[in-house]
């Protein structure tokens, strides 16, 4: 399945490897400190507990999202239906969670086993995870809509106290990025099942001969990408207090966006944890440091499109320069 | 598989289609039969126009794709009704400054990909957001009025034969002339099938993915024109249903999503497949929800039971 893969993947040579690697996931979080020095510059009553948290209120369902399509990437696939999956558990979240809560867990189950069927179905009959995921995200869409044709729905108290919660030191936006990059390095980064689940993305016929089933991996990864994504939704809810089907589809390009900033790659194998979080993170800042700056709102979008290219063309200049 | 009649990939897209249309019919009475196909020709032209574009991208190589179709068809339509003011007498500067819109989009999208070596999807993505912001500031809110001439042109017929359709019939004719005879179209399917090969061949591989690009941004920019002529004028989400169709209509048509292997007039069949479906469900009184679900499981029943073409 490399059908994503990039056009020109520049894989230099081993020697330069870690430092490359490094540098990778080093470069967003220039970015990142830099647009927080900015907006500090301009608002230093933003350089608090509180001003933390206001600015990273809402990154923290992006970056869940982004470590999902993260999991989709790294076998060299991509995830077009995770925006739609996000909105659906929004819908079932606020319709459902408060008055059924252990039907709802089942509703995140079929969601979650939906996810690993359509990744077996992927990997089986070796379609296009393109084209899959796109008709699935009109099947989350549809779901959706029938389920709650206009935004509506009501979060449950316990949820949204969570995610406006003020644990102790740091904001609670900064606490479950943290946690989450720390979990994620750990499994897919260092752990040995993780070099097995890259395998997979990088030389499936390599990790096939060692013994793995490639099918179970890919099952496996489409449910742990299922999963991540709920969590998005879930904290989403929490944060919006009700439900929309059409409340997250710039996720699904978000997330890659992510991902890419992160330093991984569409060939496959190549991912990092923390680069994703703090791309994630990077990517959901870019919007409040264009309204700090006072750029204007119809220009908004074309600016974090050229926020995104600085930080990938710095990336590649890094990348000449190692070599 | 073996010993039975097996059909090409792209003909399943007609076949449906087919089927849709008579469904369609069937319900509410045969005489709206040529009402439902001449609309579904309408809508299903632009639909083309757009797949066509992006099935050249698609087809050079594995991995490239534009995302950036929505945006350059938006940009495009606002460029030239504002050329146009209107005015029946601009109908030509106006085509051609949508044209030029498009090319030079398709050339930013491809100097993104080779000079910073993005992957394609973020290389579009990123000038998507560029092309959003700049249509959003030169129309604002507001929605631009086409010239009388271009309404009637989308919307003519003559003798009972729709224009604008059979115009894009002719284009997607071209395309498949392209594609087989000229020089370029065989380079472009080399190039997607193997790139290292074609430059061993001496294919400059910059230059034909260069033109692939251009021309996805011409067609999303022409399609732009006509979509503000056939819809009363440009507005800021015009383009946004374009994305996602524009992907699934050159995959079900039976473009490979690999490279190097491109089906031209499978769009028809899944263009028409898709504006027909909508039709035969709205018909059917059967409310959005079920309608996405079942557009998003026909889509992948399609891809799952179809074989696939053997490249490679």
């Amino acid at each position: 399945m490399t059908e994503i893969a990039a056009t020109r993947p520049s894989r230099p040579a081993a020697g330069t490897r870690p430092l490359l690697n490094a540098l990778q996931v080093v470069l967003p979080a220039i970015a990142l400190l830099a647009m927080i020095t900015i907006i500090f510059s301009i608002r230093p009553a933003a350089m608090s507990y509180f001003g933390f948290n206001l600015l990273f209120k809402l990154s923290v369902p992006l970056v869940l999202a982004a470590l999902a399509q993260m999991m989709v990437i790294m076998l060299g696939d991509i995830d077009l239906s995770n925006g739609a999956f996000v909105g659906l558990i929004t819908c079932v979240t606020a319709l459902y969670l408060q008055d059924w809560p252990a039907l709802t867990v089942l509703a995140y189950l079929s969601g979650v086993a939906a996810y690993a069927g359509f990744g077996l179905l992927i990997h089986l009959r070796q379609l296009p995870s393109i084209i899959v995921t796109l008709g699935m995200s009109f099947i989350w869409l549809g779901i959706a809509v029938i389920l709650l044709p206009a935004p509506g729905g009501v979060a449950p108290a316990w949820l949204t106290d969570f995610m406006s919660w003020q644990p102790p030191v740091m904001p609670l936006p900064i606490w479950l990025a943290l946690i989450a990059a720390v979990i994620g390095h750990l499994v897919v980064t260092r752990s040995s099942y993780g070099a097995v689940l890259r395998g997979a993305g990088g030389n499936p016929r390599a990790v096939e001969r060692a013994g793995w089933s490639i099918t179970g991996i890919r099952v496996a990864v489409y449910a742990a990408a299922g999963l991540l994504a709920c969590l998005a939704g879930l904290t989403l809810t929490g944060l919006t207090t009700s439900g929309d089907a059409n409340v997250a589809p710039a996720y699904t390009l978000l997330g890659v966006g992510a991902v890419i900033l992160g330093g991984g790659a569409f060939t496959g194998g190549i991912v990092s944890p923390v680069g994703t979080v703090i791309g994630a993170l990077t990517l959901s800042l870019a919007g409040s440091l264009l309204s700090f700056l006072q750029v204007p709102p119809t220009w908004q979008i074309g600016a974090q499109g050229v926020i995104l290219f600085l930080v990938l063309a710095g990336r590649v200049l890094l990348a000449e320069r190692a070599r | 598989m073996t010993g039975r009649l097996t059909l090409a990939p792209w003909t399943y897209g007609f076949i449906v289609a087919l089927a849709m249309w008579v469904a369609t019919s069937a319900y509410s009475g045969f005489g709206s039969a040529g009402a439902t196909l001449s609309g579904a020709l309408a809508f299903g032209a632009f639909s083309v126009v757009v797949g066509t574009g992006q099935m050249l991208v698609v087809a050079s190589g594995p991995g490239n794709i534009d995302l950036s179709v929505p945006s350059v068809l938006t940009l495009a339509a606002y460029v030239s009704m504002t050329v146009m003011q209107g005015a029946d007498g601009m109908l030509l500067p106006g085509l051609v400054a949508a044209l030029l819109v498009g090319a030079m989009a398709g050339a930013a999208n491809f100097l993104a990909i080779a000079a910073l070596r993005l992957p394609p999807i973020i290389a579009t993505l990123a000038w998507s957001f560029v092309f959003q912001s700049l249509a959003f500031n030169l129309g604002g809110q507001a929605t631009l009025k086409p010239p009388a001439a271009l309404s009637r042109f989308t919307a003519m017929s003559i003798a009972g034969v729709q224009v604008m359709p059979l115009a894009v019939m002719a284009l997607t004719l071209l395309a498949v002339l392209v594609l087989k005879r000229s020089v370029w179209g065989r380079q472009l399917l080399a190039t997607g099938q193997s790139e290292a090969a074609a430059r061993l061949a001496g294919i400059d591989v910059g230059r034909v993915r260069l033109v692939a690009y251009v021309l996805c941004g011409m067609a999303a920019a022409l399609a732009g024109f006509l979509l503000a002529g056939f819809s009363g004028g440009a507005a800021l989400n015009m383009g946004d249903a374009y994305l996602l169709e524009s992907i699934a209509v050159v995959v079900l048509g039976g473009t490979s999503v690999a490279g190097g292997q491109a089906n031209a007039i499978g769009i028809w069949g899944a263009a028409l497949f898709f504006n027909l479906m909508s039709t035969m469900l709205n018909t059917f009184g059967i409310q959005a929800g079920v309608r996405f679900l079942l557009t998003g499981a026909l889509i992948i029943l399609i891809v799952a039971l179809v074989p696939r073409p053997r490249v490679k």
